[in-house]
Order: C-alpha cells, then structure tokens, then sequence
C-alpha cells in the first residue's frame, strides 16, 4: 500500500470561481479533500461598528453593501427590526410594494447565482443570458431609487416615495416574461449531461446535519427540510400570498438547483398576486416623530423644514429594548439584532448573516470529493463575502 | 496635405512608439480581481448587455496574463498584502484602475480595517467614483485609460531596455 501524504494547497482569496475574497486552505490526499479550513475576514468593513454611529435612518445604507447581490432583502430586514423596536404599523400599499421588491430582488440575486455557478463549472452560455435578463430589474431598480445596487429605497415606517409612472406595466413584463427565460436556462442545463455529471452527487449534506450546522435557505430546503420565513414566520403580509415551498430530495447540489428554480417561478406567483392586490394609499406611516415630511411640506412651510431638519440631524429616539427580526432573504434567514438604550443610535446592530453560517458547512459537504467539486459546492452555497465579514 | 508618398498610398508611416501604444490600448486585458459590490457592476459590464470584448478587453483569470488590474471594491487591511503580490506578479507594463468610492477614498467605511484608497499602495491611473459606478461609468474610464496608453512616450524604447518608459505629462 502507498504511502499517505497529504498535501496543503492555498485557493484564494484571489481566485476567479471564489466568489470574492474568500480564501480556503484544503489538505489533500491525492485529489481527494481530506479537510478544508476556510479563512474569511478579507472583507471586513466594521459594518456593525459603524452602525452604532449612525442614526436609524443613517444605518440603512450601510445594509445595502452586506449582501449587494441583494440589497433591498437587507434593507426590509433592517427596516423590520427598527419598526418592531418603534412598535410601528406600516401602510398596506407600503407593505404590498416591499414585496414586490423583495422578490425582484430574490430573481435579482438567483439569476447571479446561476450565471456565476454555471460559469464555474463551465457554461458560459447561462452567464451572458442571466446577466441580461438581471438588467431589466436593474433598470427598475435606478427608475425606482435612482441606485442600480446601493437602492436604499425603503424607510423606516414605509418607503422613500411612491412607485414611479409605469412601475407596473414593468412588473407586469417581468412577470410575463420571465417564465420564459426560465425555460430557456432550464434547457440549457437541465438535461445537459455535463452539468448532470457535475452536480448529482455532489456536496450531499443530510437534513439532520443541514439544521445542525444552522443553514437556511434554499441550501436547506435542498436537503428536504420544508421551513420558509416567508410562510412560517411571515412579515411584511407575506401571509396573504400563496405560493409553494419547493424541497429536494437528494440533499445534492442538483437538487439545490433545482429548488432554486422552482423559487424563481415562484417568486413570480408571488409578484403576480402582489400586484393584483396593489391598491392606492399612503406609503409612509402616521408618525411625524420618525417619517420624514413629504417634500412639499418641507419646502413650502417652515414647520415641515424644521421637523425635516430635526429628523436628518438628530434622528428620532427609540425605546430602550432589544429585538429580532428575521426575513427569508435570497440565500437563508437574514437576521437583524437591534440592542437600543433609548438613545437615536443603535447601542449594538448584530447582524445573522445567512452566507456566513451556510460557509460552515464546506468542510462536511467538501470531505471525501474530489478538489475539482469544490467549485460546484462553492457555488452552490451561494455565499457573498460582503455579508459573510461584515 | 501635400506630402509626396514615396512608398504608394497603402504604406503607413508611424513612430514605432505609436503603434506600440496602438496595440497596447486595443488590447487590454484586465484581471477578473472582485473585491465587493463593484465587481458585480464589473461583472455586468463585461457580460452581455455592456460587453466590454467590443473594445479588446478580455478579462483573464491569472496576473501573469494581465497587463490592467480594476480594483473593484473595498481594500481591508488584510486583503493589501494580497493586492500587492498579485500586482507584482503583472508583467510590466501594467496600468491600474480605481474603480468605484472605497477604491478611491475609502468610501463610507472610514474604519479602523480599511485602507482609506488603494492609491496608498499601487500607483493608480484611472479613478472612477460612484458606489458602485455604473458599468457605463466604468467603460468610460477604461476609454480614458486608453487615450492615457496611446500618449505614453518611449514604449518601444522601453521594451527593448533602452530608458524608461514616460507616462503623459497631466494636462
């Protein structure tokens, strides 16, 4: 029998299929992974530190750049758990628009997800398709905050502004739209016998062992775990919506893409009932002491520019107290943990990253493939390392 | 222009400098280097609805292939050290693009673990603000770097290791 010597080699954190800067140190033997380490902390920008100087409203640009694939899923959570902190009831038409967005913002972000997973493994085809398919939102996105990424567009209470002319006709095409596209990368990969050979078998975690490692998301779900926010915890009156949770079976990244497309499909059920449901009314909730003033009384009264004035300068005082709130954002459970001590700052924002506890998994979905799988279970984790160091 | 052309209408006559500086700024070849946000708006620009191979440039996956480095997004303290081995292992020459607020300055994160520009680090050609800049915002730079590399003066010279090779004098 040969000798057993096992061998270190450094992947990233310059590396093209890491997706950022992760960097993993994996012993081998032979081609076989004995052990992958992974070290994060490229991209650690203080985000909580930074938030404790900020006010509540200051806060919320910093949300946008934890997971930028998908920045108005951080936006309505953060907005959430000041709102729980405030104990504020926000407008239907204000809830109904925030998940309108928060799905755009899910297909957004899984269309990423496939166009740089397909790259990795080598279909290049999906990648160009995916990407101009993420510019019709993107579009919407700028139309709608004036940001492509960084949109900052919800507020605490409600949103920045109305819906701009022709917002719905917009999601109207995407919904009509869509389903086809859908079709077309399904094509592409669903039967194609090298992504089959890539991805069946490969980065297999049981149920048992995917909620002991705290994954969420459509990585848990993959492994036949049927648990949702949106449906199990709703928010934001994701209660009124139906939609299906789609499980795999085979706890494989092939069945963990596969529920990734179901969830675009039904995030499109969703968007159509949201704007079914869409009617007129106030986007901002009753609250002069947090809202902002609506521009016209800003700028035509001096009781509107002192009010604005107070709020831009000083922020609004919160309750003493501490909250949680969580939402099912693209990739597993985004939570936000406000500490307040009355004060307009947040004494302590902890942020429950879902990329970040998704990573702990690699070393138990990695051990035992060979090195070149793990760029499929890389991707297939669909972390962000901007939400992962903060 | 009243020239007489003693060599027939379809003979070029040029500097060896300038047509160096030609096929260096018509093939750009940056290195796929995401750091945050702004490499998805890189990304974007090179996929389809942008394309950036319409002007030569084709992103490689490896510094020893590339002669242009985007840093795209923010620069920690412990990704610098990074950033300077892969620059070093670019073959000369070799230009760099600032791409995006934190790359430049910092951006909104003025904290104790990021480095507050790149510029402190790598000598930078092309600034391009924004957070993140928008993928015509980034094409536009890349233009100006062009013009930049079609200026630069003893480029064969250089080449052949005879003197240095001198970027434009700022305008």
């Amino acid at each position: 029998m040969a000798n057993k010597e096992i061998m270190t080699v450094n992947m990233g954190p310059q590396h093209p299929s890491t997706h950022g800067v992760l960097r993993l140190v994996i012993e081998l033997d032979g081609e076989v992974i004995e052990k992958i380490t992974p070290h994060i902390g490229y991209l650690h920008r203080g985000v909580e530190k930074l938030s404790e100087h900020r006010t509540y409203h200051q806060a919320m640009t910093l949300t946008d750049r934890l997971d930028y694939l998908a920045p108005m899923s951080n936006n309505l959570g953060y907005v959430l758990a000041v709102e729980k902190l405030l104990g504020l009831e926000v407008p239907e038409r204000a809830q109904t628009i925030r998940v309108i967005m928060a799905e755009l913002t899910r297909l957004k972000s899984h269309l990423v997800w496939l166009a740089c997973h397909a790259l990795d493994i080598g279909a290049m085809t999906v990648f160009l398709y995916c990407f101009r398919e993420r510019e019709q939102i993107m579009s919407m996105y700028e139309k709608l905050s004036g940001a492509r990424m960084t949109s900052s567009y919800f507020r605490v209470g409600g949103l920045s502004q109305d819906v701009y002319d022709g917002f719905e006709a917009d999601v109207r095409r995407v919904i009509d739209e869509f389903p086809g596209y859908f079709d077309v990368y399904e094509g592409l990969l669903t039967k194609n016998t090298i992504w089959l050979q890539r991805t069946i078998g490969n980065g297999v975690i049981s149920a048992e062992d995917a909620i002991d490692y705290g994954i969420t998301g459509p990585a848990l779900r993959g492994s036949g775990v049927d648990w949702d926010l949106r449906r199990d915890n709703p928010y934001s009156g994701y209660d009124k919506y139906s939609f299906k949770v789609p499980v795999g079976e085979k706890c494989d990244t092939f069945d963990r893409y596969k529920v990734r497309l179901v969830e675009m499909r039904e995030a499109i059920n969703i968007l159509r009932q949201a704007l079914d449901s869409l009617k007129p009314g106030p986007i901002l909730a009753d609250s002069p002491k947090v809202c902002y003033p609506p521009k016209e009384r800003v700028y035509n009264s001096i009781e509107g520019l002192i009010h604005h004035f107070k709020i831009a300068s000083e922020g609004f005082p919160a309750p003493e107290g501490e909250v949680y709130q969580s939402v099912e954002a693209p990739k597993g459970e985004l939570g936000y943990y406000l500490v307040s001590d009355g004060g307009t700052k947040p004494y302590r924002m902890r942020i429950r990253p879902p990329s970040f506890v998704n990573l702990g998994a690699i070393e138990k979905m990695g051990k035992g493939t060979m090195i070149a799988d793990l760029v499929a279970i890389i991707g297939t984790l669909d972390i962000v390392l901007g939400e992962i160091d903060r | 222009m009243g020239v007489e052309q003693p060599l027939g209408e379809n003979v070029l006559t040029t500097s060896l400098d300038k047509l160096v500086n030609w096929a260096r700024k018509s093939s750009i070849w940056p290195m796929t280097f995401g750091l945050a946000c702004c490499a998805i708006e890189m990304m974007a620009t090179g996929a389809s609805s942008h394309d950036l191979d319409r002007f030569g440039i084709i992103f490689r996956a490896s510094p020893r292939q590339s002669d242009c480095i985007i840093i795209a997004g923010t620069v920690t303290k412990k990704m610098l050290p990074v950033i300077k081995t892969v620059y070093e292992q670019m073959p000369e020459p070799k230009w760099v693009v600032a791409m995006g607020a934190c790359a430049c300055s910092g951006g909104i994160f003025d904290t104790y673990s990021v480095v507050q520009g790149v510029d402190e680090a790598l000598p930078v050609d092309v600034y391009i603000p924004g957070c993140p800049p928008r993928p015509e915002a980034l094409l536009y730079g890349l233009l100006k770097l062009q013009d930049k590399i079609a200026k630069e003066r003893n480029s064969f010279g250089s080449a052949l290791g005879l003197g240095e090779r001198l970027e434009p004098t700022a305008a």
